[in-house]
């Protein structure tokens, strides 16, 4: 076997110093400076987890002052779920592939593209802003009356930054929108797509159909902060279940956004490393756009205990179960997928494995708080906390990881150490386990979310959690270095080191500016593992 | 959802172009290198016209389910607060409106048919009127500010029976009023805060869309549409028409609610 040559020509080495990335219209440099920029606010708000993981150490308020504690749970919140959950994997993964996987040379809007990008970068600085003037102390759902006229912190520059943050989720799912529309080559129709694009596909309707109703909900906000005006203040006659309506019609979706891509990314690593064509292609598919609609009417189960009645609270109870339906559908196409396929452990694999037992528990946690007499008593503890960490960490960070490992020698040309990634891998699994699980017991036992001290006796899970958190730690740290390393000392990757079906792996690693030298125009039919392909691209 | 065999047949790779050796023939210099052929391009971007349409759509929306739920709820504060409201420069910012859409679509049937001169004096024609619009928007709201009916600390609302009402008890009214003075100088806030939310966003976007009409005319000035690629102005034509009919739905709403007693 000849070993792979670095290309001397790929979208890197296209252009050098900073305004050749600042003003690139190109959807992979984008995608690195996404990688960068989101990188650097997950560090962040790691940061305030790890502050809150201290505090809870001890019973006792010893750390901080309660509304310093209400400023780092805040502030953990909205930067992991507005700058990194919500663009992780699209903005990096599905802007680098989706041109490739469907045999285009960008995406349809290259400067919309930018802009989204520096409409993200604003979003971030006025939430940095926001940190340096003394913080928000909102939590990150923003309740109004609270927010509106008593907290006293920075709630309208980061109500602004989480705006425009907004707008360049919106972008993105419409680039992407028209980009599967229009942009696909010759030949390649919708059941060739990688359930990639359809994933992703999926995510852009909600980016598009709900980001802008949390827009103007916070432009409401906004006003009534400013200027004093009256729609969610009940001194006036406003309704604040009004904005808790409004603000859930986005933010339930919005955890669509964030595992939705992270489900596409699974689907095409147990494909890939089980040598099988996915099982129930066109269910697994349409699985993606079934959870996208459900997702847009089942909000209200965040609001039982708000006031809402009782009729409508057994409609969004009954609905939100059928969210299990579509997402039951994708896990049991995985394990047939699996079943009877060629396995093989490498990374990527290990993190669908740990994907798989998060977001079993994630899910199946859900249906206990989906439930209404058990949502009373399960309401605002640590069990929600514990359930949405298992699905927004455990699952979409899960994908998010995997998909980078996996796609990594694409991105960068270079592989990165096996050895080190696999510990990475299961640090990440072990330590997200022991963090989150002993949360699970101390929300069922009572222990309430959002406050900076407890009774004695949650002590010793309280301390196993934050034990996890700093496995948890290592476990995310790492990647940072290997990956680092890998860039400069890595072994060459050549075009497809994993032996994949897809498009991309076509091309070389790192692509061209234009993806391609010619657009494919034999387009296979999507995960065609047999035994004669995989022969064939183990030789390469 | 089968759109990709149709710009198949018309794509040129489909007939042995490569990549890097296709400039045999002339492109159109509006053509971006991402796209393969003019049409790909203008479907490309008229698609997400549509798309970015829908966004609004779902932005104004929320307005538009608070307005429907406080309406329900204080009916007679948001009658009352709508009443207070001169209905004329309303009235006239409607038909300029409607005017500036028809001049709009005049524009981008002249750009369809090469039409140079004609294509820049409708555009021009459109931002005049749509700047007629914002400087009556502007009377109103200073009317606003000079009679308190600014939502917030310095807010007044005194409820003026109108000629058909005057000293009638309520309930002949048509329905009960339960609302005492003090709450309905509450309530009313709700209305005038949507009043301004909403005729606010959507001027702003009547400002952002005379910005793009202003760069369209001076790109039409310059000779780049022709037959074969006019939408930038087809794009916001669309936009414009867009803005028109929030105004269509804002109007009933905010000017006219209970006028006919």
């Amino acid at each position: 076997m000849d070993t792979p040559v670095f290309p001397a020509h790929n979208y890197l080495s296209n252009g050098h110093g900073l305004k050749s990335w600042l003003l690139t219209k190109d959807h992979k440099r984008i995608a690195v400076l996404y990688l960068i920029s989101i990188s650097a606010f997950f560090f962040l708000g790691g940061l305030f987890a790890v502050g809150i993981r201290l505090e809870l150490t001890t019973p006792q308020g010893d750390l901080f002052q309660p509304d310093t504690y209400n400023k780092f749970f805040t502030l953990h919140g909205i930067i992991m779920v507005f700058f990194f959950l919500i663009p992780s994997v699209p903005a990096v993964l599905g802007n680098f592939l989706i041109p490739p996987m469907i045999g285009a040379k960008d995406l349809a809007f290259p400067r919309i593209n930018l802009l989204s990008w520096y409409l993200y970068v604003i979003g971030g600085v006025f939430t940095l802003f926001a940190i340096i003037a003394g913080g928000v102390d909102t939590g990150w759902t923003f309740y109004t009356p609270y927010s509106a006229t008593s907290s006293n912190s920075n709630v309208a520059p980061v109500a602004l930054g989480v705006f425009i943050a907004g707008f360049s989720s919106i972008l993105t799912g419409l680039n992407f929108i028209v980009t599967v529309h229009r942009m696909r080559a010759p030949g390649l129709h919708w059941f060739k797509l990688p359930l990639f694009v359809w994933a992703h596909y999926a995510t852009s309707l909600i980016q598009v159909l709900g980001t802008p109703v949390v827009a103007i909900t916070i432009v409401m906000l906004f006003t009534e902060r400013a200027f004093g005006f009256a729609i969610f203040d009940p001194q006036r006659g406003g309704d604040p279940v009004l904005f808790q309506h409004l603000f859930w019609f986005y933010s339930h979706p919005a955890v669509y956004i964030m595992i939705l891509p992270a489900l596409g990314v699974i689907s095409e690593l147990v494909s890939t490393f089980s040598r099988k064509r996915i099982f129930g292609y066109s269910f697994v598919a349409f699985s993606s756009l079934a959870i996208a609609i459900f997702g847009f009417i089942v909000w209200a189960h965040h609001m039982f205990v708000a006031g809402i009645s009782v009729y409508s609270a057994m409609v969004f109870s009954f609905l939100s179960f059928s969210v299990a339906i579509p997402s039951a559908v994708k896990v049991f196409n995985w394990a047939a997928t699996m079943h009877r396929g060629s396995i093989s452990f490498e990374t990527p694999m290990l993190y669908v494995y740990g994907f798989f037992g998060l977001f079993l528990i994630g899910g199946l946690t859900g249906l206990f708080l989906a439930t209404l007499g058990t949502d009373i008593h399960l309401h605002d503890t640590y069990f929600v906390v514990a359930h949405f960490h298992y699905i927004m960490v455990g699952g979409a960070i899960m994908g998010y990881l995997g998909g980078l490992h996996f796609w990594w020698p694409k991105i960068f040309g270079r592989m990165y150490s096996e050895f080190w990634s696999r510990i990475s891998a299961i640090l990440v699994f072990a330590g997200f386990n022991l963090t989150f699980f002993p949360q699970f017991l101390l929300g069922y036992m009572g222990m309430p979310r959002r406050y900076h001290m407890y009774p004695d006796e949650f002590q010793v899970l309280n301390v196993l959690s934050s034990a996890g958190a700093s496995i948890l730690g290592l476990g995310y740290l790492l990647p940072a270095i290997y990956f680092a390393y890998s860039l400069k000392y890595g072994e060459v990757a050549g075009n497809n080191p994993w032996g994949a079906s897809g498009l991309e792996w076509r091309t070389q690693s790192p692509p061209l500016t234009e993806n391609f030298v010619e657009v494919p125009t034999d387009i296979p039919e999507a995960y065609e593992y047999t035994p004669k392909v995989v022969r064939e691209a183990k030789l390469v | 959802m089968s759109d990709a065999h149709v710009h198949a047949a018309a794509h040129p790779l489909a007939d042995g172009h490569g990549l890097a050796a296709d400039h045999g023939h002339a492109h159109h210099p509006a053509l971006q290198h991402h796209f393969e052929t003019m049409s790909q391009q203008r479907e490309a971007g008229v698609l997400g016209m549509w798309v970015f349409l829908l966004t609004e759509v779902l932005f104004f929306g929320g307005l538009f389910f608070a307005y429907t739920l406080y309406r329900s709820w204080y009916f007679d504060a948001f009658a009352a607060a709508s009443k207070s409201i001169e209905i004329l420069p309303g009235l006239i910012n409607t038909v300029v409106l409607i005017a500036s859409s028809l001049t709009m679509a005049l524009s981008v049937r002249a750009s369809q048919t090469n039409q140079r001169k004609a294509t820049v004096n409708w555009l021009l024609a459109t931002i005049v009127l749509g700047t007629v619009f914002l400087g009556i928007k502007v009377y109103e709201y200073a009317d606003k500010f000079a009679h308190h009916h600014v939502p917030g600390a310095s807010f007044q609302f005194a409820h003026v029976p109108g000629p058909g009402e005057a000293h009638e008890e309520p309930a002949a009214v048509g329905h009960v009023t339960t609302m005492g003075p003090d709450e309905l100088e509450r309530t009313t806030q709700l209305f005038f805060s949507l009043y301004f939310v909403m005729t606010g966003l959507h001027a702003l976007h009547m400002i952002v869309g005379i910005v793009i009409l202003f760069i369209i005319t001076w790109m039409a000035h310059k000779g780049r549409f022709d037959s074969e690629w006019h939408a930038p102005v087809e794009m916001t034509g669309l936009y414009w028409h867009f803005v028109d009919i929030v105004w269509i739905f804002l109007f009933p709403l905010l000017y006219l609610v209970e006028r006919h007693n």
